[in-house]
C-alpha cells in the first residue's frame, strides 16, 4: 500500500494514525450528542458570517430574503451554538498545528500548477459547497458524518452522492496534485 | 437529557459546550492530517486513504457508542435531533458538494483547519463558501421548490430496513471494516 502522506515541512510531525483519529473523532462526535443533543456542524456558521456580512451591506434584501430572513428574527444570526462550535474548531486545529509544528504559510498546491490557479481551484470549490451545503442542509460535519451516525437515510444519500460527485470531476482537477 | 431538549443550546452553557466540542472537533481532524488539502483530495485519487478511514471509523464509533448507551440506559438515543430526509436536495446537494471538495480540495470543517494551519488555499475556499451560501439565498424562490422532491420527514435506515437500530450499527461496523481489509490489502503500491 501507498505510504500515506505526511507534511512536506521536515520539522512537522507525522500525522497520527486514520483509525486512531477516527475513534477521536466519533468520541467527540459521541460526547455532542450526549451533551449538546446534536451533532457536529462547520458549514451553518459560515452561512451564518455570509448573512451577517450581507446584512451589513443590504438589510432589508436580507431580512426579506426567504431563505435567511428568519436567521434575523431573533437579532445577530452569529448568536448561534454553531457559531461558537466553529471557533472552538478554529483554535483546536490552530493548536494542533502549533504542537506538531505543522503551522506553514503557504498555497497548497502540487508542482505542476501555479498558486493563482490552485486560488481559482480553491475559490470554483468553495462556491459549489457553500451552495450545496445550503441545498443539502448540511456538509461532510452535518451531515456525511452526523447524519450517518444517527442512521439516516437522506444522510446517506448525501454521503454516497458526495463521493460520486467527487470521483465523477477528479480526473478533470487531477493536475493540481500530480507532478 | 441533554442542552438541545432542555432548550439550553442558544444559551452560554450551550454555546460554551458547542465551543469545547469544537475544540475537540478541530484537534482530530488536524491530527489526522486534514489541514492539508493535498491529503483530503489524494482520496479521488487512491493515493492516501485517510478521509475514508478516518469518516469511517468515527461513524462506527459514534453509531455503535450511541447505541450501547442507549441499551444501557443511560442516555436516550431518541433525544438527538435528527435532520429530515430530503432525497432531492440531499442527492444534487451531495454531487455538487462532492464536485466542490476535489476542485477545491477542502470541505467546511477542514478549510477552517487548513486555515488555522497557514493554507491561504483554505482561506480563498472559506470566503467562497461564504459567496457560494448567498448564492443559494438569493435563489431560494426558484431553489425552494427542489425542498419538497422527495423530502419524507425523519427517515432512519432501521425503519427502512426493519431492523434494530443495533443491527444496523453492527452492519455499518462490519462494512467499515470490509472497506479498511480493501484498502490495506488491495491499495495499488507504488514508489514515493
Amino acid at each position: 500500500m501507498n505510504e500515506p502522506l505526511q507534511p512536506e515541512s521536515s520539522v512537522a510531525q507525522r500525522y497520527w494514525n486514520p483509525y486512531v483519529a477516527g475513534v477521536g473523532l466519533g468520541l467527540t462526535l459521541l460526547v455532542s450528542f450526549v451533551a449538546l443533543g446534536v451533532g457536529l456542524g462547520a458549514s451553518g456558521s459560515t452561512a451564518r458570517l455570509a448573512a451577517s456580512a450581507a446584512h451589513a451591506v443590504a438589510p432589508a434584501a436580507v431580512e426579506s430574503n426567504g431563505y435567511l430572513g428568519s436567521w434575523f428574527a431573533q437579532g445577530s444570526p452569529l448568536a448561534n451554538y454553531l457559531v461558537f462550535m466553529t471557533l472552538g474548531t478554529l483554535v483546536g486545529g490552530l493548536l494542533s498545528a502549533l504542537f506538531a509544528r505543522r503551522i506553514q504559510v503557504a498555497v497548497e498546491r502540487g508542482p505542476r500548477i501555479s498558486a493563482p490557479a490552485r486560488i481559482v481551484l480553491a475559490l470554483i470549490g468553495g462556491l459549489f459547497v457553500g451552495f450545496a451545503s445550503r441545498m443539502a442542509a448540511g456538509c461532510t460535519s452535518g451531515q456525511a458524518l452526523t447524519g450517518s451516525a444517527l442512521l439516516l437515510a437522506g444522510s446517506w444519500a448525501f454521503l454516497v452522492s458526495l463521493f460520486v460527485g467527487g470521483y465523477l470531476v477528479a480526473p478533470l482537477v487531477r493536475r493540481q496534485w500530480t507532478s | 437529557m441533554n442542552l438541545f431538549d432542555q432548550g439550553l443550546l442558544e444559551s452560554p452553557l450551550g454555546w460554551l459546550v458547542a465551543g469545547l466540542v469544537g475544540l475537540a472537533f478541530g484537534f482530530w481532524l488536524e491530527r489526522a492530517g486534514f489541514g492539508s488539502s493535498r491529503k483530503l483530495a489524494a482520496i479521488f485519487y487512491f493515493r492516501d486513504f485517510a478521509v475514508v478511514q478516518v469518516m469511517f471509523t468515527a461513524v462506527a464509533t459514534a453509531a455503535i457508542g450511541l447505541v450501547a448507551l442507549d441499551v444501557a440506559g443511560l442516555f436516550d438515543a431518541a433525544s438527538v435531533y435528527r435532520m429530515e430526509t430530503m432525497l432531492g436536495p440531499q442527492i444534487i446537494g451531495g454531487l455538487l458538494f462532492g464536485v466542490g471538495f476535489v476542485t477545491g480540495g477542502w470541505c467546511p470543517g477542514t478549510s477552517l483547519v487548513g486555515a488555522a494551519s497557514g493554507k491561504i488555499d483554505a482561506i480563498a475556499f472559506i470566503l467562497a463558501t461564504l459567496a457560494g451560501s448567498l448564492v443559494y439565498a438569493a435563489y431560494w424562490p426558484q431553489l425552494a421548490p427542489l425542498q419538497n422532491v422527495g423530502a419524507c420527514g425523519v427517515v432512519t435506515l432501521p425503519e427502512l430496513l426493519h431492523l434494530s437500530p443495533g443491527v444496523v450499527a453492527a452492519i455499518v461496523v462490519a462494512a467499515a471494516l470490509v472497506m479498511f481489509t480493501a484498502i490495506q490489502r488491495f491499495a495499488p503500491r507504488r514508489q514515493q
